[in-house]
């Protein structure tokens, strides 16, 4: 009856498959197994859950075995791993004979122990084979029939419960169709099966879970219940679901401490208190570990032994899931929280115990996920081991301080004896593990049991741990474990090792600014500098850590003290000091000079102030204080004129940024942007920009990689920086000086003799042996020793110096490197038109360099006829003496030529000297003076402008033969001026001649801006000079001056040809029988020339001209004139000009008539009538320009055409009438070209000037223009 | 509550660090440091795609034997870390989210100090009485 199969299942191995027992034909079984275990598994089968879990697809196996009544569960049992989900009846019966002979009853007995279990879950095959149809023919019954029976007869309304297997062992579809339907209903069975018990076991166990706040509850009973879910989960692969039982149970556990913790302890949890004897560890090699079990199951397992038990499971199913960086995560968690629950629970345990188990837990774990990973895995997943491995490493560490491994002299008996019950507590090692060299057991036996294995070991942790955290970047974290091997290396007695390591560690944190672990790493870093004997940097490490605020007063004064412990060794002179930075000992806070500009003149004291903030606790003597200056000769700053004190861009102060001390973040690590800005002006022309833009000047510091070792200029760097002192610069040196804890005050007195530029380098402070050196001065401290020649400067002490009256200038003198000495004078050569008023000392002020005033004086001056001798007070150097000067501009007589002036070449006549004023039209002279310096050979010129305040216009005037000269005086200047004397003279004194004043006020005002006008009456008794030549004077004072003296000022002027020589009488006559003239009419105009004086004075008149000369000898007596007839409101009707000759003799009249109409109705005034003298043309005149160039001119080609024509002329003469002229053109073209010329403005006098005459309107057109809007 | 409470720059200096036990000060400076490297890890894990709709919280950065630390980190990647007992159980992700919520909101108050100066360690007093009321009150 026995099956080969079957077994007494192992139910601790994972090859458990559930249960399904077999009853009925085993032979019939047997022959069916096989293709049954393989093809069950074959398709998934959806699993719905209940609790509204998610449904999932299962390969569902079995374990068959055959049918005991042994096997159905007692009552309580809760094993769910033996428990048979299934029970099969098999049979191929298929005679009713046979089957109501004996298989029916056999099926009652079966059902009937089924029913008595409470077993639901079970069902009958029936095997049906063609074979056995043709065996037995007789009896046979349809197929049907018989299932029919047997669904009748056990099946109570549950037909599925019996199925059919038709042929199972052939190959035919028929076979396979049956087989799968047959397979479809076993699977549909067991999982209803699982559903239904598990669901029953669930719940049972969910009341019991609901128990466990009554007395008597215990978490161990419960956990066996809770566990064997889990294994079925297990069992049918669903780890996820055995974890998540586990898991419960983890929480679960957890809650319980955490409440006895928080005081509400459940009484089952004292057996978890009971003190710990055994630390072996966890052990991941069994799936489980049946030894920790059974104490879970008798509940006497102590509180390591469940969490290894639990995370044992945990671990196993977390490795089918495949993920095992999650059980180096949990482990972490699950030592971290065994610690604290044993803490929790007051669980005492042998000291160092607890370690030993975390060591041996870290390393079995490692060693469990080393075992299922291949090496890459593991590489790429150092991060969630690395953990584990410091873990361990900080274990062992701990473990070999508390056995006295680490100690030089090796363990004392106190630590051997601990050693040795903590080797107890491990026990014999596993017997999985004592095959392997490499077990964690061994590894803590070995290293507790010597200080060189110790060493081994945990050089080999620590390492492993750096070398992981360095691979997977964690620098901070590989550092730490690097720190704390340098402190085994120290407490080992070996620095060297120690060193590198610490540096690492503090190069780390002073570049993040971690100024607590920056302390305390330098400390121990000091401690081993003192060890391995390196002074320099030893006592550099020490002046750090004096000036360190972190640290106590006393640990501060202690490093102080090394260092000047060091300073005080007399060691032989020859010795090299030892140069330190001085940002460690002290900080350069403010540097201030005096005076301010830090800019003076050679010879001139400067001193320069340093502020010195001392870092050290207690006060330092410093034997010398020394700066180094570079100097820097720069040329052309000897005579630089413009380089005045004023260049310096900052104040005398120069504020230095706070050094980053120990206690500030290293901001100073990621220097701040300097930015300037630019601008691409293009070279043409510079007002035009190009482009413009920002520039970063520090890109070298900005854009430095920070990542790789921490930059050299850090003034807490670990290494010392080499400082080395620039030797043969200039020096300031201050000797004897004590730095007191906090700001210094040190006063330098800077050389000033060299000219040129000089730039504060280095500091440095020298206490005995030692040096500290700053070696860079940043930012740029600089001062300047210049020089400068005397300079003389005159400038006007108003915006504008007048001519003509006494104005004062500013004279100053900047001595400059010069020293006036005592009878040093200004020579200054006269010049007439600009005299120094002099009297015979004015004051003088005397300022030094920063303007202040520093003394005044008198100056003497001396004037002879050339020259004028300015006596100067003694003056220091750099000084500026300013006095001031009266001068007066004398008014050139001769008037500076106006502009309207006449043409020479096109150009307008300029006095060389003299400009107009662009703003009110002055005219302007510049004067130059040359003076004679006492400091130079050569004289110094100075120019001065002045401006004439007046502007003086003639005119001449004329009423018939009688003559009027008005001279117009315009101020021009922003002074009202008070005037008197006008004055008009004739230069030559003709006594026939008189000049009557017609003005009537002597003395007169002439306000800014205004004119006065003086006109006088000039009579004579003979001739009339042809020339005359006038001097117009006045007198002037300025108004605002109460008491001024009147100074001249003159105008010569000339006027010529004065005599009125014809005068012009013109009438206009309405048209015959009419009133008034009308516009739009003809009217007549008679116009009358009269010569009013004798033509040989014109005849001296026009002197020059050789063809007037000509004309008057061959044409008699006779001048011909010329007249024009032009006006804007009238119409000529006819010839406007024409030629008329006037005898010679005195009175001849002339008349001429010409045709008008006037344009408009109103009182017009009458046309325009010129008269010009007409030159006829010459023989001698060869070359004159061709006719067609004169063309443009209309007039003159007008009249050219009647002078040809010679016999024209008395018909012209007789009638004046234009008309006459007409022909004979064609000959005129090859003769010279006649002149007109005009007469001057005396000369002709016409009578009619500005009158009018009354025109009407024509009567019938009259047009009105009226705009509507 | 929190025994440590560290406020750190951006370049990995620390702008504010103020811890309950004095004598264990060193310590926990020593662990925030550390600290660092795993939000170093956590933030360039999440990777740039991911940057913009990023938690700020970090969650538990690493645990010790006797502390668990907790990281967050501002987009201007200030770095805030609190440091709680391990032994504390009873402290809930969300109060330590809270915490955090409540020391960013400080911090911002902070950083609108027009008298304050981005960069410099965190000094207000403000600022301060609001860390000590997450601190775990020293016995």
């Amino acid at each position: 009856m026995m099956e080969p199969q079957e077994e007494k299942p192992i139910i601790y191995t994972m090859e458990n498959k559930p249960i399904v027992t077999c009853a009925g034909d085993q032979a019939l079984f047997t022959s069916l197994y096989t293709p049954l275990a393989q093809q069950l598994p074959r398709e998934p089968m959806e699993w719905k859950r209940s609790y509204g879990r998610a449904p999932k697809m299962i390969h569902l196996e079995a374990n068959f075995v055959q049918f005991k009544e042994e096997l159905l569960p007692k009552e309580g049992n809760k094993a769910l791993l033996t428990f048979p989900f299934l029970h099969i009846y098999w049979t191929d019966c298929c005679d009713t004979e046979v089957y109501k002979a004996s298989v029916r009853d056999n099926m009652m007995r079966w059902q009937g122990n089924l029913r008595l279990h409470g077993s639901a879950d079970w069902v009958i095959v029936v095997v049906e084979t063609s074979d056995a149809k043709k065996k037995n023919k007789t009896n046979i019954l349809p197929r049907s029939s018989l299932v029919d029976k047997i669904r009748n007869d056990f099946c109570n309304k549950q037909n599925d419960r019996c199925v059919v297997l038709s042929d199972p062992l052939k190959n035919s579809s028929r076979s396979q169709e049956s087989w799968s339907a047959f397979l479809l209903k076993l699977r549909t069975l067991l999982l209803m099966s699982f559903t239904q018990n598990l669901g029953r076991f669930e719940e049972d166990m969910r009341t019991l879970r609901e128990k466990r706040n009554q007395p008597g509850w215990s978490f161990c009973d419960y956990f066996m219940v809770q566990e064997e879910l889990a294994f079925v989960f297990e069992m049918l692969q669903q780890f996820e679901d055995a974890l998540l039982q586990y898991d419960e149970l983890d929480a679960l556990f957890t809650q319980y401490v955490l409440n006895f913790g928080a005081g509400d302890g459940a009484n089952w949890l004292g057996s978890f208190c009971s003190p710990v004897k055994s630390w072996t560890g966890l052990l991941l090699r069994r799936p489980i570990d049946m030894e920790k079990r059974d104490g879970i199951q008798r509940g006497q397992a102590s509180l390591l032994e469940l969490r290894s038990y639990l995370f044992c499971r945990q671990c196993t199913l977390l490795i089918f899931l495949q993920r095992p960086w999650e059980v180096t995560q949990r482990a972490l968690e699950l030592l971290h929280n065994c610690v604290q629950e044993l803490c929790l629970l007051e669980v005492s345990m042998l000291e160092g115990a607890l370690d030993c188990w975390v060591f041996l837990s870290c390393l079995e774990v490692l060693h469990r996920i080393e075992g299922c990973c291949d090496q890459a895995q593991l590489e790429a997943n150092v991060s969630h081991t690395v953990g584990l491995w410091a873990y361990a490493t900080d274990k062992l560490k701990s473990l070999g301080y508390m056995c006295g491994l680490v100690s030089e002299r090796g363990p004392l008996s106190l630590e051997l004896n601990r050693t040795v019950d903590l080797l107890a507590g491990l026990g014999d090692e596993k017997a999985e593990t004592v095959h392997s060299l490499q077990s964690p057991y061994k590894k803590l036996k070995e290293a507790l049991s010597s200080v060189e294995a110790f060493e081994r070991h945990y050089l080999e942790l620590s390492h492993a741990a750096v070398e992981m955290y360095t691979a997977i970047g964690r620098m901070r974290s590989a550092r730490l474990v690097g720190k704390s091997l340098a402190e085994f290396y120290m407490r080992k007695g070996d620095p060297e090792q120690a060193e590198s390591f610490l540096q690492n560690a503090l190069g780390s944190y002073v570049s993040e600014g971690w100024s607590l672990p920056v302390t305390h790493t330098r400390k121990q870093m000091a401690e081993c500098q003192k060890l391995l004997g390196k002074t320099e940097n030893y006592l550099q490490t020490s002046a750090l850590l004096a000036g360190d605020a972190n640290l106590t007063n006393e640990e501060r004064i202690h490093f102080c003290q090394e260092i000047l412990t060091f300073a005080d060794q007399s060691t032989d002179s020859k010795a090299q000091k030892v140069a330190l930075s001085m940002s460690y000992f002290a900080q350069l806070k403010q540097l201030q000079f005096r005076p301010a500009t830090a800019t003076v003149h050679s010879g001139t004291a400067l001193q320069v102030e340093l502020c010195l903030r001392s870092l050290m606790p207690v006060a330092v003597p410093l034997e010398q204080l020394a700066a180094s200056v570079h100097f820097n000769l720069e040329q052309g700053e000897t005579n630089g004129k413009t380089r005045g004190p004023q260049r310096r861009p900052y104040p005398g102060t120069v504020l230095f940024p706070l050094g980053n001390s120990s206690a500030m973040p290293p901001s100073a690590a990621v220097p701040s942007l300097e930015l300037e800005e630019i601008q691409d002006r293009s070279p043409s022309d510079p007002r035009t920009l190009n482009s413009t833009g920002m520039v970063c000047k520090n890109t070298h510091l900005v854009m430095r990689r920070r990542d790789s070792s921490p930059s050299p200029d850090t003034p807490n760097l670990v290494s010392p920086v080499p400082v080395v002192m620039e030797d043969g610069a200039k020096m300031l040196m201050s000797g004897d000086v004590t730095l007191l804890p906090g700001n210094n005050s040190i006063v330098f007195s800077v050389p000033s003799q060299e000219l040129g530029t000089y730039t504060l380098r280095q500091l440095c402070a020298t206490v005995g042996q030692v040096q500290f050196v700053l070696p860079h001065i940043s930012p740029l401290v600089q001062y300047e020793v210049y020089s400068q020649e005397p300079q003389l400067t005159v400038e006007p002490l108003t915006d504008q110096l007048l001519a003509g009256l006494p104005q004062r200038a500013k004279v100053r003198l900047q001595t400059g490197h010069y020293t006036v000495k005592k009878g040093d004078a200004l020579q200054l050569t006269n010049i007439d038109s600009i005299p120094i008023l002099t009297s015979s000392s004015c004051p003088a002020t005397i300022f030094n360099s920063t303007a202040e005033r520093v003394d005044e004086s008198v100056l003497f001056i001396q004037s002879s006829d050339k020259v004028t001798s300015i006596s100067l007070p003694p003056t220091p150097p750099y000084h500026t003496l300013e006095f001031q000067l009266e001068v007066l501009c004398v008014i050139p007589s001769d008037p500076v030529r106006p502009e309207n002036q006449r043409l020479t070449n096109g150009e307008i006549h300029h006095r060389p000297r003299s400009y107009s004023h662009p703003d009110n039209h002055m005219t302007a002279i510049n004067q130059r003076m040359s003076v004679d310096c006492p400091w130079s050979i050569y004289s110094t010129p100075i120019s001065l402008t002045f401006y004439i305040p007046f502007k003086a216009k003639h005119s001449l005037l004329s009423a018939g033969n009688r003559k009027y000269i008005q001279v117009c005086l315009q101020n021009v200047s922003d002074v009202n001026f008070h005037l008197m004397d006008q004055r008009l003279t004739e230069k030559h004194h003709e006594s026939s001649l008189e000049l009557q004043s017609l003005n009537t006020k002597a003395h007169q005002l002439v306000c800014s801006k205004q004119s006065v006008y003086c006109v006088w009456d000039v009579r004579w008794k003979e001739n009339m000079p042809v020339c005359l030549q006038c001097v117009f004077s006045a007198s002037f004072s300025s108004a605002s001056e109460e008491v001024s003296a009147f100074k001249p000022y003159h105008y010569e002027f000339q006027l010529e040809r004065v005599t009125t020589l014809y005068s012009v009488r013109a009438e206009i006559m309405p048209a015959a029988g009419q009133q008034n003239c009308h516009s739009g009419s003809l009217c007549g105009l008679e116009m009358s020339i009269t010569r009013l004086a004798e033509p040989d004075d014109d005849e001296e008149d026009d002197g020059g001209t050789e063809e007037k000369g000509q004309t008057e000898t061959e044409e008699v007596c006779s001048t011909k004139l010329m007249y024009e007839v032009a006006g804007s409101s009238w119409v000529v009707y006819g010839r406007s000009s024409g030629l008329v000759s006037m005898p010679a003799d005195a009175n001849a009249n002339h008349r001429v008539q010409v045709e008008l109409m006037p344009l408009f109705a109103g009182h017009l005034p009458f046309p325009d009538i010129k008269v010009f003298k007409y030159l006829p043309p010459s023989a001698n005149s060869a070359s004159q320009p061709d006719t067609d160039s004169c063309v443009e001119n209309g007039m003159l080609s007008l009249i050219d055409r009647p002078l040809d024509d010679q016999g024209d002329t008395a018909s012209f003469c007789s009638q004046g009438s234009v008309h006459s002229v007409g022909s004979g053109e064609q000959q005129s073209r090859v003769l010279p070209m006649p002149r007109l010329e005009p007469f001057s403005p005396g000369q002709v006098f016409n009578h009619s000037q500005g009158c009018q005459v009354l025109v009407l309107p024509s009567t019938d057109d009259c047009v009105l223009e009226i705009n509507a809007t | 509550m929190a025994v440590c409470i560290a406020v750190i720059a951006k370049e990995n200096y620390p702008l504010y660090i103020r811890s309950v036990p004095i004598q264990n000060e060193l310590k926990f400076h020593y662990t925030v440091h550390t600290s660092l490297d795993v939000v170093e890890e956590k933030i360039s894990a999440v990777g740039k795609a991911m940057a913009d709709q990023r938690e700020l919280y970090l969650g538990l950065l690493y645990p010790t034997e006797d502390y668990k630390v907790y990281g967050c980190v501002t987009n201007s990647k200030v770095k805030f870390v609190i440091v709680a007992d391990s032994s504390n159980t009873s402290l809930r992700d969300n109060e330590i989210r809270s915490m955090f919520r409540k020391l960013h909101n400080s911090f911002t108050d902070v950083m609108c100090n027009p008298f304050y100066n981005p960069g410099d360690t965190i000094q207000s007093k403000a600022f301060d009485s609001m860390v000590s009321a997450m601190m775990v009150q020293a016995s």
